[in-house]
């Protein structure tokens, strides 16, 4: 009676969140954040992202027409976008355009890919591109654009911005400077204190995004708003996020309280749009988290735990990228360690005893 | 204060889904029970949990409404009733209700169009019987669970006697998406039903009984709390909507805050649950004498025309309630009989309805879950929507890679089919396929383990046997040539002595 009819388990109906719709809100949640990006950095920062999302999409379809199947509704998936996306957002805004490719090419190829593709990989492929760029280019991956608006006088046009991508930045004193967070760590190997480092430091601008950093990542207040926008959506889980943050929060308070010299606020921990980035979008990857809320507890509080360590004791100012991939290591122990328990059985796998009356 | 201790406590609720509902297109209209009578019925011998009964009857035989067609064989069976009354034409092997539609036992019945009833005993008042009478009566009337489990009443009503069931829940729940026939009958007959319960808690000894009905219901909850309001020992609840919380197990905690133990019997815990609609035949039974012959259906889902809750006799084909409920065969993606979470593809319409059958759903293309199946993502929210507590996605990478050990080992017998994970899963990855072939194949691989041992023990029987000839043989040759030895001395002393 129905035509190739197949025996059918159910369930025969579904909800309607497919795999790419979960990629293009992600997309969607960041898109705020990065246009504000693009605007601050100007034409440079427009180059370099178009140019990183595009190698990343032409990486994945390389890679799949060598498994020899089509490309097409491999990449409508848009996982490739969103990863090629969170790669473009970390980098330096104003860096060359052979830093974007180089990250797209490893955060896919070597991140994702070679492991079999969506699904398989063990680390957040963009985290890798960012680590691997960040050992292997140190200078390009360190040097920070001023802020200079699109369509401001002193910011570079459309010629101009074309050339800086191109081929790099001539003048680099007169473009760049640091970070707040490379700042302090300078100025900390110069014996100064929180104090007199902080004198210039301004935390409504910071919240806006009004300052010197990566490409899509300087606004807290737009990052914060699409992560909070995520968890509502149900697209991600507010465990990762919220023992992220807090972890971070209660390390810094209590150095702080101890030492308010030498250890950074929480304030100044949380208004950053980089952890706030991590938190919602990187940490909270599908694929390299841990799959129960408790698991996410502890890899959340793992990798506030590791970036509060690495920033405050480490040799690099930034240690999100680290953080995240030692974390995503452990993540196959935590989820072998951290189970659910199953109906009418114990945490160890026994039937539960019959209650005496 | 008293909040934050509840908020301490473990969630009674644990996983399932809220799935988009369906129900107003059928939950809305009365019951319909002038379904046209059928020529032919189709009546399964086995439509229950346990042994398929016996049939008692000739081809050829004339049968009233309601006389015994098959007895129960066994401690887990039921019997099978005539639908209504004519001539048995056939017993014989005829395609099940089942999505492999296999030919199973069946009684053929052609209606005379009378629909006259075999006569029925008179009963008093039915409290005045004692327990076991009750589950007697109720095991003979053929009732077994309507909820769709279809395990025999009677066998849980003993059981409940034996252990000292504190609470019987009375589940209302209906949570399976389209389905709306409990709903119907909790309005419409709330009054029977309330009977039905107290007759079940006098059968089982019983002093408490718990009805929850899911809060998107309200109008069956009003109904059933109305009728219960005289009898103190009925207590009508609401519980959330949220699927499966008609899951026996996931109901018993939420309401008891018990815990049934894996392997274990609910009744091993001091309840015992049972479906609204058991309640209600139960009370036909009881009361009017009546055995189970008839049951009522939902008809929904996008090729039906007009959508309905109709009554039909057991054994009607598919095919006519389709045509009564003028269900567009050219839109008809899928046939589902129960519920679209946990029900059965069916191939065609050319098979029965049957005690288990709660429903009958036509659904078009639109309706269904996508079949195109993208790599796991790894977002857990299979593990998330699980209400026993599995992780899908770990048992259905190892089934992929065929270790299927590893599947039992991490949960893969602790999965009640509910559907949840294949519903939620953004990749339409079939979870619930995976589990059910695994499920088979290890049966399998057990069964030809079985079948192995049984052989390797036979032959080492035989082995054992033939040694055990060979040595008496041997024996008995040694004790002969001793013999013989023996003769030819003692012939030799003789002579000697001579």
């Amino acid at each position: 009676m129905i035509a190739h009819h197949k025996p059918a388990s159910g369930a025969h109906v579904g909800a309607n969140l497919s795999v790419s719709q979960i990629m293009w809100r992600v997309v969607l949640a960041l898109t705020p954040a990065t246009a504000f990006g693009l605007w601050l950095f100007g034409w440079p920062a427009i180059f370099l992202f178009i140019i990183t999302v595009t190698s990343a999409i032409l990486f994945e379809a390389f890679c799949i027409r060598l498994k020899g199947r089509p490309a097409k509704p491999v990449i409508m998936d848009g996982s490739a976008l969103l990863t090629g996306w969170l790669v473009a957002i970390t980098l330096p805004p104003w860096a060359p355009w052979w830093i974007g490719v180089v990250g797209s090419g490893i955060a896919i190829i070597l991140g994702k890919q070679v492991y079999g593709g969506l699904g398989q990989n063990l680390f957040n492929p963009a985290m890798l591109a960012r680590v691997a760029l960040l050992i292997s280019f140190p200078i390009e991956m360190t040097t920070w654009a001023n802020v200079s608006p699109l369509f401001f006088s002193d910011s570079p046009g459309f010629i101009e911005g074309l050339h800086i991508t191109l081929s790099g930045l001539q003048n680099l004193d007169a473009y760049t400077g640091a970070t707040t967070l490379g700042y302090i760590k300078t100025e900390f190997s110069q014996h100064h204190i929180l104090p007199d480092i902080l004198k210039d430091y301004s935390p409504t601008l910071n919240f806006i995004g009004w300052t010197r950093g990566s490409l899509g990542e300087t606004s807290s207040i737009l990052m914060g708003l699409g992560g909070v926008w995520l968890i509502r959506q149900n697209i991600i889980q507010w465990q990762i996020p919220v023992s992220l943050l807090g972890t971070v929060v209660l390390m810094s308070s209590v150095f702080h309280v101890l030492d308010s010299d030498h250890y950074v606020s929480p304030f100044l921990y949380l208004n950053s749009g980089a952890i706030l980035c991590v938190a919602f979008y990187i940490a909270t990857d599908y694929v390299t988290s841990p799959n129960t809320p408790t698991g996410q507890w502890v890899f959340g509080a793992g990798c506030g735990l590791l970036i509060f360590v690495i920033r405050t004791w480490g040799a690099y100012p930034e240690g999100a990228g680290f953080a995240v991939l030692l974390m995503n290591s452990a993540t196959p122990l935590i989820d072998y360690y951290i189970k659910p328990r199953i109906y009418g059985r114990d945490r160890k796998g026994k039937p539960l005893e019959i209650p005496k009356p | 204060m008293l909040n934050l201790l509840d908020w301490l406590k473990p969630p009674r609720i644990r996983g399932g889904v809220h799935a988009e509902e369906r129900k107003a297109s059928t939950a809305t209209q009365a019951i319909v029970t002038d379904f046209p009578l059928p020529k032919k019925l189709y009546i399964p011998l086995q439509q229950h949990v346990g042994k398929p009964a016996e049939p008692l009857i000739r081809v050829g035989e004339t049968v009233l409404k309601g006389q015994l067609l098959a007895y129960s064989q066994g401690m887990i069976s039921a019997p099978v009733h005539a639908p209504s009354s004519g001539v048995i034409v056939d017993v014989n092997d005829y395609p099940a209700p089942h999505p492999s539609a296999l030919p199973i036992r069946m009684i053929v019945l052609e209606t005379d169009g009378k629909d006259e009833w075999v006569k029925t005993p008179e009963i008093g008042d039915p409290f005045q019987l004692s327990p076991e009478d009750i589950s007697l009566r109720v095991g003979a009337a053929g009732i077994v669970g309507l909820g769709g489990a279809t395990f025999p009443t009677a066998v849980k009503l003993n059981m409940g006697r034996e252990n000292h069931i504190d609470t019987l829940i009375i589940n209302g729940a209906e949570c399976e998406p389209y389905l709306s026939c409990d709903d119907r009958q909790m309005q419409e007959r709330s009054e029977q039903i309330i009977d039905g319960v107290r007759l079940m808690l006098h059968g089982m000894e019983t002093h408490h009984a718990l009805v929850a009905i899911e809060d998107n219901k309200p109008n069956a909850f009003y109904a059933m709390a109305a009728a219960a309001r005289h009898f103190p020992e009925i207590k009508v609840i609401q519980i959330p909507t949220r699927y499966p919380m008609g899951w026996d197990r996931q109901l018993i905690r939420y309401v008891t805050g018990r815990e049934v133990p894996v392997g274990c019997r609910s009744s091993e815990i001091g309840v015992t649950i049972h479906n609204v609609g058991t309640a209600y035949a139960t009370h036909k039974a009881i009361r009017h004498g009546q055995p189970l012959v008839s049951r009522v259906i939902t008809v929904s889902g996008g090729a039906v025309g007009k959508p309905m809750n109709v009554e039909v006799p057991l054994g009607t084909l598919i095919s006519e309630v389709f045509a009564f409920c003028e269900v567009d065969l050219t839109q008809i993606a899928r046939i589902v009989m129960g519920g679209p979470m946990m029900g059965d593809s069916l191939p065609h319409t050319g098979l029965p309805t049957v005690k288990a059958t709660s429903g009958v759903l036509a659904l078009t293309q639109s309706e269904l879950k996508s079949t195109d199946e993208q790599p796991c993502i790894r977002c857990a929210s299979c593990v998330t929507v699980c209400p026993a507590g599995l992780r899908p996605l770990d048992m259905a990478n190892n089934i992929k890679a065929n270790q299927l050990d590893t599947a039992v080992d991490i949960g893969l017998k602790d999965c009640i089919s509910c559907g949840c994970c294949s519903y939620i899963c953004p990749s339409n990855i079939p979870l619930v396929q995976y589990f059910k072939y695994a499920s088979g194949e290890v049966a399998a691989r057990q069964q030809a383990q079985h079948k192995s041992e049984q052989t390797k023990k036979l032959m080492e029987a035989r082995q054992a046997r033939l040694d055990r000839i060979a040595e008496q043989q041997r024996l008995e040759e040694e004790a002969r040539i001793a013999a013989k030895k023996e003769r030819e001395r003692l012939k030799a002393e003789q002579e000697a002595a001579v």
